[in-house]
């Protein structure tokens, strides 16, 4: 065969594979997004516009839930950084059993997110929870009370995700070469100097590629926040989205809302790409 | 590391230590009280103070795999000597194992979930890596036009939230009859973790030098000889390191399962917190659920561990 054969058949299948499954579908949606159809009934789909745009943009509750899900995405992610990347600078010397404990940091991780929403309601149980108990907090509710539940749906991504902020900086850390900080020793130069002037900047492009990640999975959230919590304050776009989509079977004007989603997503993925260039350039 | 420490370093590394002990501390008490409440007796699963030591016991998966109803009377002596000793389990917690007319006991819908899991997970993690592999050896070592784009399209197919593609896709399926079947789901999966599959093994066989496959070309080797017989073994870590997120991923994928399914493909995730129900749950039950759920990939992972480390820090670093 012929390397032009070759590379035609590795790449032609796997680009039509996901153009098939993600254009197409697309397309498709974007024709019923001008539609008043519901998928649960055998009605044709009535033409009607971009009345579904002009509504949706017009209600105040889904600009709640877009001020929602950037607050999630905001606490959460955040919390990742600090606790994954903290982690990693306690690993990042000589600690028995380094490889050990790693693998068995990222246990959490490997879970899925809908069972661990599920057993974090045990934990988080205002009378019979080990959170309580072992925070000595009582009856504290942290899933029943509307201006807690965020929260706590936060601290459990927290829980899950930290591990895979700190194997991304732990890479990123010994990567970073040894002679630096001799020299900077030689120097004097004092632990606060050497972290903000040498560790951080190297470090520096790797955490942005996991913030990137971690903010669009964050962003994503469905699972974790609608077994966890049914308040209100809790409602994600995915949630809200899921909702109008397959419980309430408003498909025109859910699909009309995923391409807003969809845009934000596209707008949000290029700022950071942009900033992430940035960073890399320096 | 210096073989002459001062210190202050001493100091640090041992301060270092503690903090560890207690990040790892912090991490495993959820996770290790899934796996003991999984071997509670209910009545030991939500007390308080919780109960840390206890008799181990099996209740737990005997009521995940089987269909129960609450006792109304108590089980005479009679009926409770004669019962097997998993069955005088279910008895002891209040309940009755549920038996069809001809006494064959009526099993509950877990075993099925799981089994359709393994199908699922194991058939699309093979075709995402193994279609990654080659689509990511093409870009590598051929001249694409467009290159950069088509891998960033490649990559944009990732960064949309599940909820989003499942509306059109819901629709699709149902039209061409692919909704709730294993099939369908395994589609979904490898064409979800498809392009992460791309992207990660482009980044290691880019790393295998090309002198490698020029001199077994040299030798008379045909271009697929050297691909399967030289290249292949040496992105063997890569690969392993590919299969374990790809694998984690589709064994853990809720949304889709959820909206794609309901009763002959469904998957464990959507499974489980089905089962909490209204009322009190049976949070042994769940547990037991939950600890079978996650073996199979803290199996595969830990066969794997060696390459999966090494792999995640190759991939990430070069980016």
């Amino acid at each position: 065969m012929s390397d032009l054969a070759i590379r035609n058949l590795f790449i032609i299948p796997t680009i039509t594979f996901l153009i098939v499954f993600n254009i197409f579908p697309l397309l498709y949606s974007l024709g019923y997004s001008f539609t008043d159809f519901r998928a649960s009934t055998n009605a044709p789909a009535k033409f009607v516009g971009l009345d579904n745009y002009k509504f949706l943009l017009n209600d105040e509750f889904i600009w709640r839930n877009f001020t929602i899900t950037a607050k999630y995405v905001i606490i959460s992610v955040s919390g990742q950084v600090i606790v994954g990347f903290g982690m990693a600078m306690l690993l990042n010397r000589d600690i028995p059993l380094k490889g050990l404990i790693t693998t068995l940091l990222m246990l959490p991780m490997m879970l899925s997110m809908a069972v661990v929403g599920l057993f974090w309601k045990l934990l988080y149980d205002p009378s019979f929870g080990i959170i309580n108990y072992g925070l000595g907090l009582g009856k504290f509710e942290w899933l029943a009370d509307p201006d807690v539940a965020l929260y706590a749906v936060a601290l459990t991504d927290i829980w899950m995700w930290s591990p895979f902020v700190m194997l991304l900086s732990l890479a990123g850390l010994s990567a970073v070469p040894k002679h630096l900080y001799e020299a900077a020793e030689i120097d004097r130069a004092g632990s606060f100097y050497t972290f903000t002037r040498i560790t951080l900047p190297l470090v520096a492009p790797i955490l942005m590629i996991a913030i990137i990640f971690r903010t669009m999975e964050a962003f994503k959230t469905f699972d974790l926040a609608y077994i966890l919590s049914s308040q209100p304050t809790t409602e994600l776009i995915a949630i809200r989205l899921y909702k109008m989509a397959f419980l309430e079977w408003q498909t025109g004007q859910s699909s009309a809302f995923a391409y807003i989603v969809l845009i934000m997503v596209v707008a949000i993925t290029n700022l950071y790409v942009k900033y992430l260039n940035k960073v890399k350039e320096r | 590391m210096a073989g002459i420490r001062t210190r202050r370093e001493v100091f640090f590394n041992r301060a270092a230590i503690a903090g560890v002990m207690v990040a790892l501390f912090i991490m495993l008490v959820p996770i290790y009280w899934i796996a003991s409440t999984a071997f509670k007796p209910r009545n030991l699963a939500t007390t308080i103070p919780p109960t840390v030591l206890f008799t181990p016991e099996v209740s737990p998966f005997v009521k995940l795999f089987t269909k129960r109803s609450q006792l109304r009377d108590p089980v005479s002596q009679e009926i409770y000597d004669a019962a097997p000793w998993w069955e005088q389990m279910v008895f002891d917690g209040g309940q009755k194992v549920v038996r069809s007319n001809k006494g064959v006991v009526r099993r509950s819908g877990y075993g099925q979930r799981f089994v359709n899991s393994l199908i699922i997970a194991i058939t699309s993690t093979f075709l995402a890596v193994s279609m990654g592999t080659l689509t990511a050896y093409g870009f590598s070592r051929f001249k694409v036009k467009g290159e950069d784009d088509w891998l960033f399209f490649i990559l944009s197919t990732r960064m949309l939230p599940p909820v989003v593609v499942a509306i059109p896709m819901f629709l699709m399926y149902r039209l061409v009859g692919l909704h709730d079947t294993h099939v369908g789901l395994i589609i979904l999966y490898t064409a979800f973790n498809l392009s992460f599959s791309v992207w990660l093994m482009k980044g290691f066989i880019d790393e295998i030098p090309r002198e490698y496959e020029e001199a077994a070309l040299v030798d008379g080797y045909t271009r697929m000889q050297a691909f399967f017989k030289i290249v292949l073994p040496e992105a063997m870590t890569g690969i392993a390191a590919t299969a374990v997120f790809c694998f984690i991923t589709a064994w853990n994928e809720y949304a889709f399962a959820l909206i794609m399914t309901n009763r002959r493909a469904q998957t464990a995730p959507p499974f489980i917190p089905s089962q909490v129900g209204s009322g009190l749950p049976d949070w042994t039950v769940i547990a037991a659920g939950t600890f079978l759920f996650l073996l199979p990939v803290a199996i595969f992972t830990f066969l794997l561990r060696n390459h999966l480390l090494r792999g995640m820090s190759f991939g990430a670093i070069r980016k």
